[in-house]
């Protein structure tokens, strides 16, 4: 997994609540069986007309030039519905490293952590101020002291993440390597579990 | 202090508390299917680690198969790939799979149940969100992403941070006309696609204890729509009643010891619970959704929202899109519209009893010639059931066409798709943009709202066709 420490970067706002992970990533693109490639389909049927990649959508933000960057900052709820991990795929494949949101769905937030993007939660005011920012303006997520600043204004605010997480977004590690570390403890545990 | 059903059970499966983390949580039952597996089998493969505990996990093939002439080859090359990996990799293995063509193939969230694979007490996960279905047992039961998948192959465990608990408590009774779906819909409309968030909620009160067991599987299903971790109902005799004699039931002295346990699993009276809501059953009517998330819902004979009635402006601008989106006005009736689409099925609302209650409804009557229709059983068994009730001839002879086993229409993966523009009342559980396919417009409902549609062709109040 990759690892993250520190993050400056421009953001792309998404002012939409409630993104479900149909529209992250629409259900006809999870015939693959392997994890890449999905970017190109990131947000599919906002991005394009009829599904045809000549004919962007000029109101979706993807396809506005002034935004860019490695941040992708949605309203509220972001990433309910459906487990699909393909949406966890598509946000880092097309280039997404961390995504800032004031409420996540469970599962989209466990997807993105065991695939090294950071979800960020923020207060209501802090997102409602990063939407008053210029395209221009950048964004740092500081993950080793936990915090977020709006670079142009200075204003900051920390953000929870659990101390074991956080250990493993730093250094790349992910939760299979630790669980197949425990195998003799699980099966100690499965003897008396069974009985 | 008392603990919660939720605690009692959680807490004799966590092998590990991490210190400040979440806790290692030993799953009893794996239910994987073709779409969220692959990814997780290379996985596992690329560390050169074996599947740890195979015996415990059960496959079908279910979300990305045709619901016509499943005896033939799958036409979509890239759906006939996905559906023969799964083959390969459950061989390759030693996984049990239920694939096309076998008795038990269906939804994994009915087939679980149906075969007696889903047990009260139970640790149960699966790459997809509806598996709170299974909670409807009494057991701890939610979707995972693929990477959780890959935990449950290395180490029959995942990762996960206790949730808070929430107990909505549904007392009295149903009005006629009203059922285990409208519950579902009346609670996720009033407290939000987000407002469970965070939580696990157990359903409780009589309305709960009076309903059937795939009446309370709808609502553990649903549980997912408002951001729930997972939903879940204390078993009682209900439970044991529909469990006993099920292919992976327990049988004999076993019955009899699983039983004892069984009955500890109750939240105690002085429990405590991170927040409690009351709902007064008769206060329910049949709910329909007119939005693009299951929480914009309402009354079948209710008004959509007024634009004054919402203050915050992100909130109004997800409002206008969700109403263009959906073809419809602000403060506007949607009882008499006409709809294209009637699709029953999905792990919601495809057991056998759906399908009685349809056929009760329309009985020796026939479809409305303006409506097309996507009707598809949960499984196979519920399939051979429907013919030896004798219900597909009710079907037959009302000019409707029974597919075959499948997820279908709910997620659009496979060819059953609503066009772009048109209506569609569907049983399912999701009306997001573009769900059952690009531009179609889902409105939620139960069964018996459904049926109705199939007669009248428009969006009918079956209180008015009860009597």
């Amino acid at each position: 997994m990759q690892s993250l420490q520190k993050i400056s970067s421009r953001f792309i706002p998404l002012r939409v609540e409630n993104v479900d992970t149909d529209q992250i990533i629409p259900a006809r693109f999870l015939k693959a069986t392997t994890k890449e490639g999905f970017g190109k389909n990131l947000f599919r049927d906002w991005r394009y007309e009829n599904d045809d990649e000549s004919k962007p959508k000029t109101d979706f933000v993807l396809n506005q030039k002034q935004f860019s960057g490695e941040i992708l900052v949605a309203a509220k709820n972001f990433g309910c519905g459906s487990s699909r991990e393909h949406a966890a795929w598509s946000i880092q494949d097309y280039g997404f490293k961390v995504v800032v949101s004031s409420f996540f769905a469970d599962i989209f937030k466990n997807n993105a952590l065991n695939n090294g993007v950071l979800p960020v939660t923020v207060s209501d005011a802090f997102l409602q101020a990063i939407f008053a920012q210029s395209a221009e303006s950048t964004l740092t997520i500081d993950l080793e002291k936990q915090t977020i600043t709006i670079d142009t204004t200075g204003s900051s605010e920390s953000f929870e993440i659990n101390a074991y997480k956080k250990t493993c977004m730093l250094n790349g590690y992910d939760d299979i390597d630790y669980l197949l570390s425990m195998k003799e403890e699980i099966e100690k545990f499965e003897l008396n579990h069974n009985k | 202090m008392g603990k919660t059903i939720f605690d009692k059970i959680w807490d004799k499966h966590v092998v590990k508390i991490i210190e400040g983390g979440p806790s290692v949580l030993y799953i009893d039952k794996h239910l994987i299917h073709e779409v969220t597996s692959p990814q997780a089998f290379s996985g596992i493969e690329k560390r050169g680690a074996p599947l740890f505990r195979p015996n415990q996990i059960v496959a079908t093939a279910d979300h990305n198969v045709p619901t016509m002439n499943q005896h033939l080859p799958i036409a979509d090359q890239l759906s006939k790939f996905q559906v023969d990996t799964l083959i390969e990799n459950c061989k390759k293995h030693g996984v049990e799979l239920y694939g096309l063509g076998h008795p038990n193939q269906g939804i994994v969230h009915v087939i679980g149940p149906e075969l007696g694979i889903t047990q009260p007490g139970m640790t149960i996960v699966c790459g997809d969100s509806h598996t709170s279905t299974h909670g409807a047992f009494g057991s701890i039961a939610f979707g995972i992403g693929t990477s959780e998948v890959e935990m449950v192959f290395a180490a029959q465990c995942v990762m996960q941070t206790k949730p808070k608990v929430m107990r909505i408590n549904i007392e009295g009774s149903l009005q006629n006309g009203v059922v285990s779906k409208d519950i579902i819909l009346y609670i996720i409309a009033k407290i939000s696609a987000s407002g469970a968030t965070g939580y696990f909620v157990e359903y409780a009160g009589s309305a709960i204890r009076a309903l059937s067991m795939e009446a309370r599987m709808t609502i553990c299903n649903m549980s997912i729509e408002m951001g729930a971790r997972g939903g879940i109902i204390a078993p009682d005799e209900t439970t044991y009643t529909y469990m006993k004699g099920r292919p992976f039931a327990p049988q004999g002295e076993n019955w009899n010891k699983k039983l004892t346990q069984w009955k500890e699993l109750y939240s105690d009276a002085d429990a405590k619970f991170d927040l409690e809501i009351n709902i007064n059953a008769a206060d329910i009517d049949p709910m329909i959704t007119y939005g693009t998330n299951p929480g914009m819902g309402l009354s079948v004979t209710g008004k959509v929202p007024t634009m004054d009635s919402i203050s915050d402006p992100t909130e109004k601008q997800n409002f206008e899109k969700a109403l263009a989106y959906m073809g419809l006005e602000a403060g506007q009736s949607l009882l008499g519209m006409p709809v294209q689409y009637v699709f029953i099925g999905s792990c919601t609302n495809s057991r056998i009893e759906d399908f009685r209650l349809v056929a009760s409804i329309i009985k020796g009557k026939q479809k409305n010639a303006s409506v097309k229709t996507l009707i598809v059983p949960g499984s196979q068994e519920v399939a051979k059931q429907i013919k030896a009730e004798g219900l597909d001839k009710i079907f037959t002879a009302a000019g409707i066409e029974i597919r075959q086993a499948g997820c279908s229409a709910c997620l659009g993966m496979n060819e059953d798709k609503i066009p772009a523009g048109e209506y569609c009342i569907s049983t399912s559980n999701r009306n997001f943009e573009g769900r059952q396919g690009a531009g179609a417009r889902t409105l939620l409902a139960s069964p018996l709202t459904a049926a109705a549609a199939l007669l009248t062709g428009k969006i009918t109040d079956i209180r008015t066709m009860l009597n």
